[in-house]
C-alpha cells in the first residue's frame, strides 16, 4: 500500500465502535458468506461427487457426516456434521437475508437510523426462526 | 510506482474500471441463488429418505441435475466475487496477493468442474 510519508489519521479500530445491528449484521453477511464458500460448497461438493461415487461412496458420505455406525472418530465428525449442517442452514438465511437488505440499500433505501437497525434485527430473527422450521421439517417429516 | 514525484506515487493505484461489473455480477448472481438454493433445500426436505437409491433418482432426473449445474455455476461464480472482496481487504503484501488471484481463479472454476461433471455422471447413467 502506497501511502503518503508522515502520519496519517487512522479510523476507529474495531473494539472502538458501539456495537449496533447493522455493524453486526454487516459483520454477519461476511462471515456467513465465507463459511458458506468454503465450507458449503466443500460439503456439496464432496455430497455431489458422493452421489457421482456410487452407494458405497455415498454411504462414506453419509456415515462421515451424520450416521457413524461404526464408532470411534466417526462419533466425533458426524456430531460436527450435525453442527455444521444446522450452522451452514442458518448461515444461508442470514446470509440471504442480510442480501435482501443489500438490495434495498442499493437502491438508496432503508438508511433511516431507526429502519436500519430494524431490519438488521429482523434479518436476525429471520435467520433463527426459518433455520428452526426447516430443521423440523426436516427431521418430522 | 515510483517514489520521486507525487503522481508518481500515486500512478497504478486508481480504479481498474472493472468494480461496476464486479458489483453487478455479485447482485445477478445473488438473485439466481434467491431460487436455486431454496430449491435445493425444499427438495431435500421433503425427500422420503435420504439413502443411495432415492438421492440418486432425484439427482438424475432433468430438473434437479440442471438446478444443480446450474448451482455449480452460478452460486461458485457468487462465492468466487466474495472470497475476491474478503481477500482484497485482508490481504495487502504482493506475494499474498499473487497467491490469493491464482486462487479465486483457480479453485472455484476447479471446483466447478468437478461438480458439474460429477452432475453430469448422475444424470446420464455410469456409478
Amino acid at each position: 500500500m502506497a501511502q503518503a510519508p508522515g502520519k496519517r489519521p487512522l479510523s476507529p479500530h474495531l473494539e472502538i465502535w458501539r456495537w449496533g445491528p447493522a455493524m453486526l449484521v454487516s459483520i454477519l453477511h461476511r462471515i456467513t458468506g465465507e463459511g458458506l464458500a468454503f465450507v458449503g460448497l466443500s460439503l456439496f461438493l464432496w455430497w455431489v461427487g458422493a452421489i457421482a461415487g456410487g452407494p458405497e461412496s455415498y454411504q462414506t458420505f453419509l456415515d462421515w457426516v451424520w450416521l457413524a455406525p461404526d464408532g470411534g472418530l466417526q462419533t466425533a465428525t458426524a456430531l460436527l456434521g450435525k453442527v455444521v449442517l444446522v450452522g451452514l442452514t442458518w448461515a444461508f438465511f442470514q446470509h440471504m437475508a442480510s442480501g435482501i437488505r443489500h438490495f434495498v440499500l442499493d437502491i438508496g433505501a432503508g438508511y433511516e437510523l431507526e429502519t436500519n437497525a430494524r431490519w438488521s434485527l429482523l434479518t436476525i430473527l429471520f435467520s433463527v426462526a426459518a433455520t428452526s422450521v426447516f430443521w423440523a421439517a426436516v427431521l418430522l417429516h | 510506482m515510483g517514489n520521486g514525484t507525487s503522481i508518481g506515487r500515486v500512478r497504478g493505484l486508481g480504479s481498474s474500471h472493472h468494480g461496476t461489473g464486479h458489483f453487478l455480477s455479485s447482485r445477478l448472481t445473488a438473485v439466481g441463488n434467491l431460487v436455486l438454493i431454496p430449491f435445493l433445500m425444499i427438495s431435500l426436505a421433503l425427500m422420503p429418505s435420504h439413502d443411495y437409491a432415492t438421492v440418486h433418482a432425484w439427482a438424475a432426473k432433468p430438473l434437479p441435475a440442471t438446478a444443480l449445474i446450474l448451482i455449480l455455476i452460478n452460486t461458485f461464480y457468487h462465492a468466487r466475487l466474495g472470497i475476491q472482496v474478503m481477500l482484497e481487504d485482508y490481504v495487502h503484501e504482493n506475494g499474498g496477493k499473487i497467491a490469493a488471484w491464482l486462487f479465486v481463479n483457480f479453485v472455484p472454476f476447479a471446483g466447478a468442474a468437478f461438480g458439474i461433471v460429477s452432475v453430469v455422471r448422475i444424470a446420464l447413467g455410469g456409478a
